[in-house]
């Protein structure tokens, strides 16, 4: 008898990849929305050439090694997505092409597909890019389409940009396409969590974290401006919860989120960048196999400590 | 060593270059590759003065290799590539100090690059002085080919040029990383790979034949 070891999840219900990933993808159209509504066409134009080539790169490359194709499981969709919605609104055609590419033929399935990635391949592709292309990725515009103004470049909240906490809130400040929008992060959040896709630890611990450091720290700015501007809630909703890339056990979790809040922390005060969601998710997506290595053996531990107590008494 | 088992030239020769490649096959001396192959030129001239190096030192260990007493070989043969190392150094300040600026630090360091000691131990310590020149021949050989290979992915793509001869137009705009450092592992390992799949390609269609 041949005993396959898998890891977790061992418990089967009717959830698959394909209905997983359609929620996240549902629960990023309001900020993809947003950010169209504030950035214009080629926000749009973006976001669809994203997914295009997501979506293209993981048919080609699953046809070319001779694989079945699984682009029907929506994943690549959401990794394409969550590419665009990284860039600068004003951020030329090629880039969420190139983007995509890296971050599924480069990064995720070079190391083996779906759940093999030992780091967001979203990320990891802006993080190519934000060393690559370091200008066009830190041209920030003002969101003036809404406005029938023309491109306004700026400076980020995190840069000096005054901005009112309402237009923080609704995503009127200069960002990526999908950072801005509070209002439209949060509404996907709650969506994920009303359809159990991700579970609240990592977003709010990572967040709390963050806030709380920077309340001690003493940032540039205040508290609430901190967290409201730059990308840390999309980054913490939608990039720090990939399933791959962060612990199985919630204590893990704790841990990880909490990893995710100081190094953040830690870059924003004395960092050279102004922002450093991308580099606190990937550092800590390294850091997850450690956290569940170590993590996964006090469960084991502690199964069995409960019962002893119980035979104690 | 007994006559029979003297190793062909050729294939000696060609160990070095495509069997057992330093770099794809052996992935011996990655230092200088991701630290050389940021350009082209930068590629060659480490390459070429690696090849001196070894030949020199394969030579040399070979003509020494019944003197030096077991226990203090590696001693010996680093003193020997050390030799060599400086030769090559003064050299390349003499006659072609821009190479010698953009190289720095990684001259000096060709004396523990472990593809010079590990062709000095595994075979200039056993063969014939000839046969030990060839072997660095074609390792350096082997060594430069693929450095420069990579290097001319890393250069096309970090500044649109392959030595310094503009290739994609003024309209790509480099993507930087590639001649950073995690681009340098990147371009590295997609090489490696490429050269492994066609290594196993090769394998295969010589068991088809075989087996025919």
């Amino acid at each position: 008898m041949s005993l396959h070891v898998s890891s977790a999840p061992h418990v089967h219900d009717k959830d698959t990849t394909q209905s997983i990933m359609r929620d996240v993808l549902i629960a990023m159209l309001p900020t993809t929305v947003m950010g169209v509504y504030c950035f214009g066409f080629n926000a749009a134009l973006l976001c669809v050439l994203g997914v295009a080539a997501a979506v293209l790169a993981e048919y080609g490359y699953q046809k070319i090694t001779h694989q079945k194709v699984r682009i029907s499981d929506l994943s690549a969709a959401v990794t394409g997505l969550l590419v665009a919605l990284n860039l600068p609104g004003n951020a030329p055609w090629w880039m969420p092409v190139v983007g995509s590419f890296i971050a599924i033929v480069l990064v995720k399935q070079l190391f083996g597909g779906i759940g093999d990635n030992f780091m967001n391949p979203a990320l990891t592709a802006r993080g190519i890019m934000l060393a690559s292309w370091p200008v066009r990725m830190t041209a920030w515009y003002l969101p003036t389409f809404c406005k029938g103004v023309d491109a306004v470049s700026s400076a980020t909240v995190l840069g000096g940009y005054k901005a009112s906490t309402l237009d923080m809130f609704l995503g009127f400040i200069p960002g990526t396409i999908g950072e801005v929008s509070k209002v439209a992060i949060l509404i996907g959040f709650a969506y994920l969590l009303i359809r159990k896709v991700i579970s609240w630890r990592i977003p709010v611990v990572f967040v709390g974290t963050f806030a709380v450091l920077a309340a001690i720290f003493r940032m540039d700015q205040d508290v609430l401006t901190s967290v409201l501007s730059g990308g840390l809630l999309f980054g913490a909703v939608f990039m720090a919860t990939d399933y791959t890339t962060s612990p199985m056990t919630e204590v893990g979790q704790y841990i990880y989120a909490f990893g995710c809040g100081l190094i953040l922390a830690v870059i924003r005060k004395w960092g050279s960048y102004t922002e450093g969601v991308t580099y606190a998710i990937l550092i800590m997506n390294v850091v997850t196999p450690l956290i569940d290595k170590f993590v996964k053996i006090r469960v084991y531990g502690q199964e069995k400590a409960k019962k002893e107590v119980k035979a104690n008494v | 060593m007994s006559k029979s088992n003297k190793p062909k030239l050729s294939s000696v020769f060609l160990n070095g270059i495509i069997t057992e490649n330093p770099t794809f096959r052996l992935v011996l001396g990655t230092c200088p590759t991701i630290a050389t192959t940021t350009s082209v030129i930068n590629a060659v001239g480490m390459g070429a003065a690696a090849s001196f190096v070894l030949i020199g030192s394969n030579f040399v260990i070979s003509l020494l290799r019944n003197f030096i007493p077991d226990k203090v070989r590696i001693p010996c043969f680093i003193v020997v590539i050390c030799t060599f190392v400086t030769i090559v150094q003064l050299l390349l300040q003499a006659y072609v100090p821009s190479l010698y600026a953009s190289l720095g630090m990684f001259i000096p360091l060709i004396v523990v690059n472990c593809i010079i000691l590990a062709r000095a131990e595994a075979f200039a310590s056993k063969n014939g002085p000839l046969a030990s020149a060839v072997d660095g021949l074609g390792m350096g050989l082997g060594f430069t080919m693929a450095i420069t290979i990579i290097a001319c992915v890393r250069e096309l793509l970090g500044t649109g040029c392959i030595a310094g001869v503009n290739i994609l137009g003024s309209g790509y705009e480099p993507m930087l990383i590639s001649t950073m450092a995690p681009g340098g592992f990147m371009v590295f390992g997609l090489t490696l790979g490429a050269a492994n799949i066609i290594m196993k390609s090769i394998e295969k269609k010589k068991k088809a034949k075989e087996a025919a």
